[in-house]
């Protein structure tokens, strides 16, 4: 039975974690909006020859307006230009990256002010020198838990005011520092820090999530056109979705519990043959007692019955045990890892089942071995 | 005059071992009547064995014909042949045959479990009523380990007995008990054939003829002898007579 227990209690603990790290990442991602858009650079290919990443000035404002003119199922569009240099203020400096953006990219990417303000689209057509700091670059510059605003930092030696702080963040599904950013206008990085024409990266909210594949088809089109791309051409962009994107990582999570949860079921599968063997010796030592029970009456079926029903009840003992332990494994290791772990009704039900199937399956050859004992030997066995 | 329970007509039974084929009976008439206490005596090998499990319906002859109470046996499926023993026949073996972690009044219940007609109250009545027949009510929650060999055999005899068979077939009853218990337990087999109750008691004791109302002998696979008993001896008349002894009662 121990097999039996070990095997459910490691299937039951394999798919607790692996479905407590597809909630707390549903969690996650949720956060960050199920309508978002994003819209990345491509290697594009003509012919076969990857044309590497020479594509990857491929987009540009143009794309931006074009979208946010034409695009229906789209509900707010911003450009994003990555540039990263050091920070100074006073006599701290730091590494961070900037993030030129337009005022409609906190929206888009769920991103709360907690003092002060976003910047204006008038600052953004002026090109101003206005930021929002993370609290990672907060308190790397100025010390945890201060409030900078008014307060004016350098960035690549161009002097910057703080009008807003961001609303921490804490760490991504991926390990990313998502408090680790600062935020200005896209006019003032793309020209003042970046000195580039193009953009990096397109971000987009959909009307809605169920609006989301028709927003992403209507972004393909609109952007194939401003792109000049013939019909024969690949995109020179990738466009992702973050419900596509969940979904993903749902999947590939769901396959990564599979596969752990099947090989628990490995040691299921050898409890089970624990539990036949466990019946063989069983079945010999009573094979007096079989022979009694025919002589009184008890038919073939009869003892069939009586021995499939013990193996079972041993089986459905042993996974109810499994359960309890599996749970506390779960519980224990989520603890341990930082994850959480969530016992899925269906998995116990699930359990259960297998449970019985085993020991309807392995319990079947020790029954019958039992049903066909010949009465007569049987009453002489030693 | 009493309804004949039993007819065999030139039964023959052949077992294959391998090659060889070894005539265990070889064309065997008998009949035996209601109220009849059949000693069926003989050395190993002499058939006695085959005779009994043909008897007790766990073994169906090579050639010939078995009538139990009027059921020709040789038509009969294996499950209906457990339906039989289930309702017409009682077992008692050498070795008792109780099952281990089980009560006495359980154990006695046990032929019942397999008569799908008896309800499990009506069940209890009945074992309780055989092991009233056998004396042992106040022993009926003991396991066996907590009975003598005597008290176990007993529990068996009310086994047998809690279905109202036809007969009783008894396989060496009394070859594990001492000689005082032994006697006791022949006791019983008397008291209940007086009370009308068909016993064959299969031994190789000669010794057993005496307490018996007819002897059949059988060896080689045939009947050598076959005698009704004049002078019946009782056993409770022998108890009388042995001298008392420190019999050790197992008090829970």
């Amino acid at each position: 039975m121990l097999g039996i227990i070990i095997g459910v209690a490691s299937v039951i603990a394999m798919l607790a974690l692996g479905e407590g790290s597809k909630r707390s990442m549903r969690e996650e991602m949720s956060k960050m909006g199920t309508n978002m858009i994003m819209v990345m650079p491509n290697f594009m290919r003509r012919g076969g020859v990857s044309l590497g990443s020479s594509s990857s000035n491929a987009m540009k404002m143009v794309d931006v307006i074009a979208l946010r003119n034409e695009a229906t199922a789209v509900s707010a569009v911003s450009p994003e230009i990555r540039a990263s240099g050091q920070i100074i203020y006073s006599n701290q400096n730091t590494q961070s990256t900037i993030y030129g953006v337009s005022e409609e990219y906190l929206g888009i990417k769920k991103l709360t002010v907690k003092s002060g303000r976003v910047f204006s689209a008038q600052e953004v057509k002026s090109m101003a020198k206005v930021c929002l700091l993370g609290q990672t670059v907060i308190e790397n510059l100025f010390g945890a838990g201060t409030d900078p605003l008014g307060l004016t930092i350098r960035i690549k030696n161009l002097p910057f005011l703080i009008v807003g702080v961001l609303e921490e963040k804490g760490e991504s599904g991926m390990g990313q520092d998502q408090d680790d950013l600062i935020i200005a206008p896209y006019t003032t990085v793309q020209r003042r820090l970046a000195a580039i024409d193009y953009i990096n990266g397109i971000y987009a909210s959909a009307v809605s999530e169920e609006k989301s594949s028709k927003a992403m088809a209507e972004v393909e089109e609109i952007l194939r056109r401003t792109h000049k791309l013939k019909d024969s051409d690949e995109n020179n962009f990738r466009i992702m979705s973050q419900s596509e994107l969940m979904a993903t990582m749902t999947s590939i999570t769901d396959i990564m519990t599979y596969l752990l949860g099947a090989i628990a079921g490995i040691s299921l599968l050898v409890g089970g043959i624990g539990i036949m063997n466990i019946m063989f010796v069983s079945v010999t030592e009573r094979t007096r007692e079989i022979g009694l029970r025919m002589s009184v009456g008890g038919r073939s079926q009869d003892i069939l019955k009586q021995f499939l029903v013990e193996s079972i009840i041993l089986s459905i003992i042993g996974g109810l045990l499994g359960i309890i332990l599996g749970y506390l494994i779960a519980k224990g290791a989520g603890t341990l890892m930082d994850t959480k772990a969530y016992v899925q009704t269906q998995a116990v039900i699930l359990a259960f089942i297998v449970c019985f199937a085993i020991g309807v399956f392995f319990g079947w050859y020790p029954a019958r071995k039992a049903a066909n004992l010949n009465p007569i030997d049987a009453l002489r066995y030693e | 005059m009493n309804k004949t329970i039993i007819e065999i007509h030139g039964l023959k039974k052949d077992y294959h071992i391998g090659e060889v084929t070894v005539h265990a009976l070889r064309g065997i008439d008998m009949s035996i009547k209601k109220g009849e206490f059949v000693a069926v005596m003989g050395v190993s090998g002499s058939g006695k064995s085959t005779m009994l499990n043909i008897l007790g319906c766990l073994d169906i002859p090579t050639k010939g014909d078995y009538f139990l109470d009027g059921v020709d046996i040789k038509s009969l499926s294996k499950d209906e042949l457990a339906k039989l023993r289930n309702q017409k026949l009682g077992f008692v073996f050498q070795s008792y045959n109780l099952l281990p972690r089980t009560t006495a009044l359980e154990n006695v219940e046990l032929p019942l479990y397999y008569n799908p007609r008896i309800k499990s109250k009506e069940r209890k009545e009945l074992a309780l009523y055989a092991l009233e027949a056998v004396g042992l009510t106040d022993r009926m929650h003991h396991m066996p380990n907590q009975l003598s060999g005597g008290q176990q055999q007993r529990v068996a005899i009310a086994r047998s007995l809690v279905n109202d068979p036809v007969m009783i077939l008894a396989d060496e009853p009394t070859g594990n008990l001492d000689t005082h218990t032994s006697f006791e337990i022949m006791e019983l087999f008397q008291d209940l054939n007086e009370r009308g109750r068909t016993i064959i008691y299969v031994t190789h004791e000669p010794d057993i003829a005496r307490f018996a109302t007819r002897n059949v002998v059988f060896r080689d696979g045939l009947i050598q002898r076959e005698n009704m008993v004049t002078e019946r001896t009782l056993a409770r008349e022998v108890l009388k007579t042995l001298p008392i002894e420190n019999i050790e009662e197992f008090d829970a």
